[in-house]
């Protein structure tokens, strides 16, 4: 049995010419917390701790999955955070007790985020 | 006043999704814990963050349609644009850091439009953030195979004899199409020619609106 | 055509952050401008400092990238090639 979709060695974010249908027209605006992620982004790069390559890097490897069922900042926090760990600017376990903490404050974003 | 107006309406003039209301998701908890944390450790502080959103928010495409509407009232800032449009962006006030700005002539003859199919790079200095299209896997896939097909979809049909070029932003350039002016608009000052200049235009998948458009 | 310097990007297909698109990866085009230099992607992405390469604007024939049978095949694509991965060749043969 031959193996129809042997990899190629085109990776999944490389799009270019690739299948796809209609370009869709809807259009969000963006939540205050979509906006803190950009904006932290652009402050943590700045700072020196990662490049915009190691974003763009980190994204890549999150696969085609994490393309199809997250949002735009949603890989962005997990690709900012995942270089800030990686450039050891704060722990996993400070991170997750954080988190944790965070959760605890109350079932909704507004709650939860300190101002 | 600097954090008032995040509750009310966002600079499109629609209202802030309700996020405050709906259930806190594992990546705004993440949000918050990494903004907390890079705050505690003296890495950045709430007034830095808030003023990064106020910076971006300011941001908009009028930024550039300034530009386009000097390059199309002012010969020399025209040539200069071509020459090296980081230079003559900056000398009006915008700055594309370590990027370079590249403007793309349309003319009768050519359509230029602009498209990362590998992420979603854009000059965020003149447009503000890009629309959630020109990240999307269609336009990113099919814009460098059939941008005639792409452009009918957004309502730009272009005579066989124009070429249309493609701009991949593959790297560290940024593009902004400067889009050819419209008929009638002989002897009109820089501020309402801008009015006619479209977010669309200047990424090329859309043209200026028309003078009796205005 | 004579003035035109024209440059083949490698077809070579390696894992990783790179910023040279496989749907011009073995394809020739011709050189549009020379920018550059610009601290090398795919290092910087690692954490690693980038080495400065000459940056180039390549420009490709829709009918050299996806085939003559496309609809308009004089339209063309510019792309951002890091020099690595382009080659000196020839124009590309007329089909």
């Amino acid at each position: 049995m031959t193996n129809d979709t042997a990899f190629d060695g085109r990776r999944w974010h490389d799009m270019g010419g690739t299948a796809a249908g209609p370009v869709p027209s809807d259009q969000h605006d963006f939540s205050l917390w979509e906006k803190r992620v950009d904006a932290l982004m652009i402050i943590a790069s700045g700072k020196g701790h990662f490049t915009v390559d190691g974003l763009r890097r980190v994204l890549e490897d999150m696969g085609e999955e994490a393309f199809e069922t997250m949002t735009y900042y949603e890989r962005w926090i997990a690709s900012v955070n995942q270089n800030l760990i990686e450039a050891g600017v704060y722990t996993t376990s400070e991170l997750a007790q954080r988190m944790t903490e965070v959760a605890a404050r109350g079932p909704t974003y507004g709650e939860a985020a300190s101002e | 006043m600097p954090h008032d107006h995040h509750d009310h309406l966002s600079p499109s003039g629609h209202p802030y999704r309700p996020d405050d209301d709906h259930p806190l998701t594992y990546w705004q908890q993440m949000e918050i814990a990494v903004r907390e944390l890079l705050i505690e450790k003296g890495e950045t502080t709430a007034q830095e963050i808030a003023a990064q959103i106020d910076a971006m928010d300011a941001r908009t495409p009028s930024n550039g349609a300034a530009v386009v509407a000097r390059a199309w009232t002012d010969p020399a800032f025209r040539e200069a644009l071509f020459e090296d449009a980081s230079a003559a962006t900056r000398e009006m006030g915008f700055d594309i850091g370590p990027m370079r700005l590249i403007a793309l002539e349309n003319t009768p003859d050519t359509h230029n439009i602009v498209v990362c199919t590998l992420c979603s790079c854009y000059p965020r200095n003149l447009l503000g953030l890009p629309p959630d299209w020109y990240k999307s896997r269609a336009y990113r896939a099919r814009t460098v195979k059939e941008p005639h097909k792409v452009l009918a979809e957004f309502g730009v049909i272009l005579p066989d004899t124009t070429t249309i070029r493609v701009h991949d932003s593959t790297a560290d350039m940024r593009y902004v199409v400067i889009p050819a002016r419209p008929e009638g608009t002989e002897g009109w000052r820089a501020e309402k020619l801008a009015a006619l200049v479209t977010r669309d235009s200047m990424i090329g998948t859309g043209l200026p609106k028309a003078a009796d458009a205005a | 055509m004579s003035d035109r310097h024209y440059m083949r990007v490698r077809a070579d297909m390696p894992p990783g952050h790179v910023r040279t698109p496989a749907y011009l990866r073995g394809k020739t085009g011709w050189v549009e401008r020379t920018l550059g230099p610009f601290p090398n992607p795919e290092q910087l992405a690692y954490g690693h400092k980038g080495q400065p390469l000459p940056l180039l604007r390549v420009r490709f024939s829709m009918e050299e990238v996806w085939g003559p049978d496309v609809d308009r095949p004089h339209d063309t694509i510019d792309a951002e090639i890091y020099s690595h991965w382009l080659e000196p060749s020839e124009a590309p043969h007329a089909p």
